[in-house]
């Protein structure tokens, strides 16, 4: 384990109260998508349709992004490409900087976490509103999300309310949830009417009509940016979908899994600037196909994890997480899709730990709404650590032995004998200590084996 | 399966833990099996399936050791493992070890689809009821490889509900992860701990006499955790108990 994973999970493991806001959260969107799903007859046949949908778009991405290029031009945005995340920033700077932006309203995007916009932002000098409910405690406390869901899933509402009461403006009542919503609700919607321009990501990019759709529960997104004179999005080009058909498709499963419920409260697509006989609307339409490493994903053998629709359930889900939360991942993205998309963002030698820090009990596959196989996908990045030589000596040399041995059942026997032997000095029925296992002594007993193996006492005829 | 057909040669293949930590898991599978009207042979040279290997990442080893197992276990009628994921290492990752190798695809095709975990072949495939009998209340953990990747639910608890005087208790997130994972739970012991700390804690409060599974790994991470905490819950494998020697000692007890 490194240094800097291990720091981390100690710290979240220490931590009592994270574990009581994880629970509860990601505890009650397990109960919810159940309900959920057993009322979605359709469910299989929904995910099946889904991960084709995906797996298509994927194939043939070339072909989409143009078709999406032409309409999205023709209703009057402007498309931009960035390979990587350092592209993607200096080409939102450069429209806020031509805009003469001096304040951005943020509707939540993990993509622009992936890319680190709220440090660049910071850095051109540029004031940041985070709109989203959750992103705005999150800006107020100057972390990270640590869900891709809910970004502040790991705090309670003690925590919440010492936030309100340090920093906005307001009187001091911010002690029940409906007056923290208030409060919240009247210090965003300042930033929301006064933005110059405002930031998104996309839930989905529609092919065919060059339309951008969100999602959200709060209508923060319709708020910061229809008034701004700048919209600007920024979306994975693994985002597209063919046509409005397939995004309803896809829409279908993202609420169930994420929430439980049957679709989010506002769902919005945006298709070009304001027109000249529209009341409303930005002047302009900016929108960032942000590759960072996508193509290479769908090269090297992660195509199935482009099918991803961000939705959570995987963490909501996963053992690991709900023990650690999301920040002991280190990474943009949590849980295991987040295990499996560091490596491929940030480099296998710095989160080699992620993959690895995972039981392997294929919960997550059985969850995902379009069928990412988790588990191989994981197992995938440990051959590849391993075969690089990641993998801590001692990991490799044991391993190493240990296989050579199973291959020769002469051998094989003799080291069975040999290990009963020297367990045996260390307990009868239950060992409470043994060198070398203290990574499973230190925490639970473990039974002595019996005198003699198996194999020993069948070969001698017992029955 | 016509009267005349003659019983099936069975290979038993036992798994490393097995054959180290508990042998009596082997002998009630062999009861079990022979109880069900199967010939049963162990394959002397078998070691381990190679699942830590695989686990770890180690391909070439694992594709080594599955070369050798495939070779030891082709040519039976069936070959019936007394642990989810080790008949899971089988049935579903040799053959993904070889899609780039045909001719070894298909000997390890051929040996996966007969390979079946010991409940899964009982009760499916030779559709037997034991007659077996043990006073005490259990309940049951299903362990993640044989539940999702082999499907097995039902057919422990319909074995179970055949041997007389056992009543088994609903188990609390009987579906989720103890927590044991292979390497996973001496890699990172601590997240390993956190979850089988809440495992036994459900198991204990389920206020069952005895704990079961049908996966040795995770029954010695969950025992070991019920031990460590003072818990009075016993823990065997499943099939120990439907071959009726349930009566005797549980995992950790002296033998
Ligand atoms: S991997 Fe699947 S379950 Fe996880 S966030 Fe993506 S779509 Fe949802």
């Amino acid at each position: 384990m490194s240094a800097a994973f291990s720091k981390r999970v100690d710290a979240a493991l220490a931590d009592p109260i994270l574990k009581i806001a994880v629970e509860r959260t990601a505890g009650t969107a397990e109960a919810k998508r159940a309900a959920a799903i057993d009322a979605f007859a359709q469910f299989e046949d929904a995910r099946t349709r889904a991960a084709a949908i995906k797996d298509h778009v994927v194939a043939h991405l070339g072909f989409y992004l143009e078709q999406f290029e032409a309409a999205a031009t023709a209703a009057g945005a402007h498309v931009h490409y960035a390979r990587t995340a350092d592209e993607a920033c200096a080409i939102v700077i450069d429209i806020c900087k031509a805009a003469g932006a001096r304040t951005v309203a943020r509707s939540k995007s993990m993509m622009g976490e992936e890319i680190g916009l709220p440090h660049a932002l910071a850095e051109a000098g540029i004031v940041r509103v985070e709109t989203d409910l959750a992103e705005h405690i999150i800006q107020l406390a100057d972390e990270r999300p640590s869900h891709i869901v809910w970004p502040a899933m790991h705090k309670t509402s003690a925590q919440v309310s010492a936030l309100f009461k340090q920093h906005h403006a307001l009187p001091h009542s911010e002690e029940t949830i409906p007056a923290m919503a208030e409060s919240a609700r009247r210090h965003l919607r300042e930033g929301m009417l006064g933005a110059d321009v405002g930031i998104s990501g996309a839930n989905f990019l529609i092919a065919d009509s060059g339309a951008v759709c969100t999602v959200t529960n709060e209508g923060n997104a319709e708020l910061s940016l229809v008034p701004p004179r700048v919209h600007i999005v920024t979306a994975g080009i693994e985002k597209l979908v063919p046509s409005m058909g397939h995004a309803v498709q896809m829409l279908r499963l993202l609420a169930r899994s994420a929430t439980g419920a049957t679709l989010t409260q506002y769902t919005t697509f945006y298709t070009g600037p304001k027109r000249a006989a529209d009341p409303d609307g930005p002047d302009a339409m900016h929108i960032v196909l942000i590759d960072n490493g996508r193509s290479a994903m769908r090269d090297d053998g992660l195509a199935e994890m482009l099918r991803c629709i961000r939705c959570g359930a995987c963490m909501n889900h996963c053992v690991v997480f709900r023990q650690i939360g999301g920040h002991a991942y280190g990474g943009t993205y949590p849980g295991p899709m987040g295990a499996v998309l560091t490596p491929a963002l940030d480099g296998l030698a710095a989160s080699r730990d992620l993959p690895n820090a995972c039981t392997l009990n294929g919960k997550c596959q059985e969850v995902c709404p379009v069928k990412i196989p988790l588990p191989t996908l994981l197992r995938g990045w440990r051959e590849k650590s391993w075969r690089e030589g990641l993998e801590p000596a001692t990991m490799r040399q044991g391993i190493a032995a240990w296989a050579w041995v199973a291959q020769r059942p002469r051998l094989y026997r003799l080291a069975v004998r040999a290990a009963i032997f020297a367990m045996r000095r260390f307990g009868r029925g239950w060992i409470t200590a043994l060198p070398l296992a203290g990574g499973w002594t230190a925490h639970r007993d473990l039974p002595a084996p019996d005198a003699e193996s198996f194999m020993r006492r069948y070969a001698r005829g017992e029955r | 399966m016509t009267p005349a057909a003659p019983p099936p040669r069975v290979a038993l293949f036992v798994t490393c833990l097995v054959d180290l930590i508990r042998p009596r898991i082997g002998f009630a599978a062999i009861r079990a099996l022979e109880a069900a009207g199967c010939t049963v042979v162990v394959p002397a040279g078998q070691t381990c399936c190679g699942q830590p290997a695989l686990n770890s990442g180690a391909r070439a080893e694992a594709t080594a050791i599955a070369k050798r197992t495939i070779a030891l276990l082709e040519g039976h009628d069936a070959i019936v493992v007394p642990s989810g994921s080790c008949a899971a290492t089988i049935r579903v990752q040799y053959p993904e070890l070889f899609e780039h190798d045909p001719a070894w695809l298909a000997r390890a095709e051929a040996v996966a689809a007969r390979t079946y975990e010991i409940m899964a072949y009982l009760d499916e495939v030779r559709g037997w009821r034991p007659d077996t009998a043990l006073d005490a209340t259990a309940t049951y953990h299903d362990s993640c490889s044989g539940l999702r990747e082999l499907g097995i639910k039902a057919q422990p608890r319909r074995l179970l509900n055949h041997v007389a005087g056992l009543s088994l208790i609903p188990l609390k997130g009987a579906e989720t992860c103890c927590g044991f994972g292979g390497t996973f739970c001496v890699k990172y012991p601590a997240i390993s701990n956190a979850i089988a700390t809440e495992k036994a804690a459900a198991i204990d409060t389920s206020g069952a006499d005895l704990l079961l599974a049908g996966d040795l790994g995770c029954l010695m991470n969950m025992a070991g955790k019920l031990h460590r905490d003072g818990s009075a819950v016993r823990a065997f494998h499943a099939i120990e108990v439907i071959a009726g020697m349930g009566g005797g000692p549980a995992i950790g007890e002296e033998t």
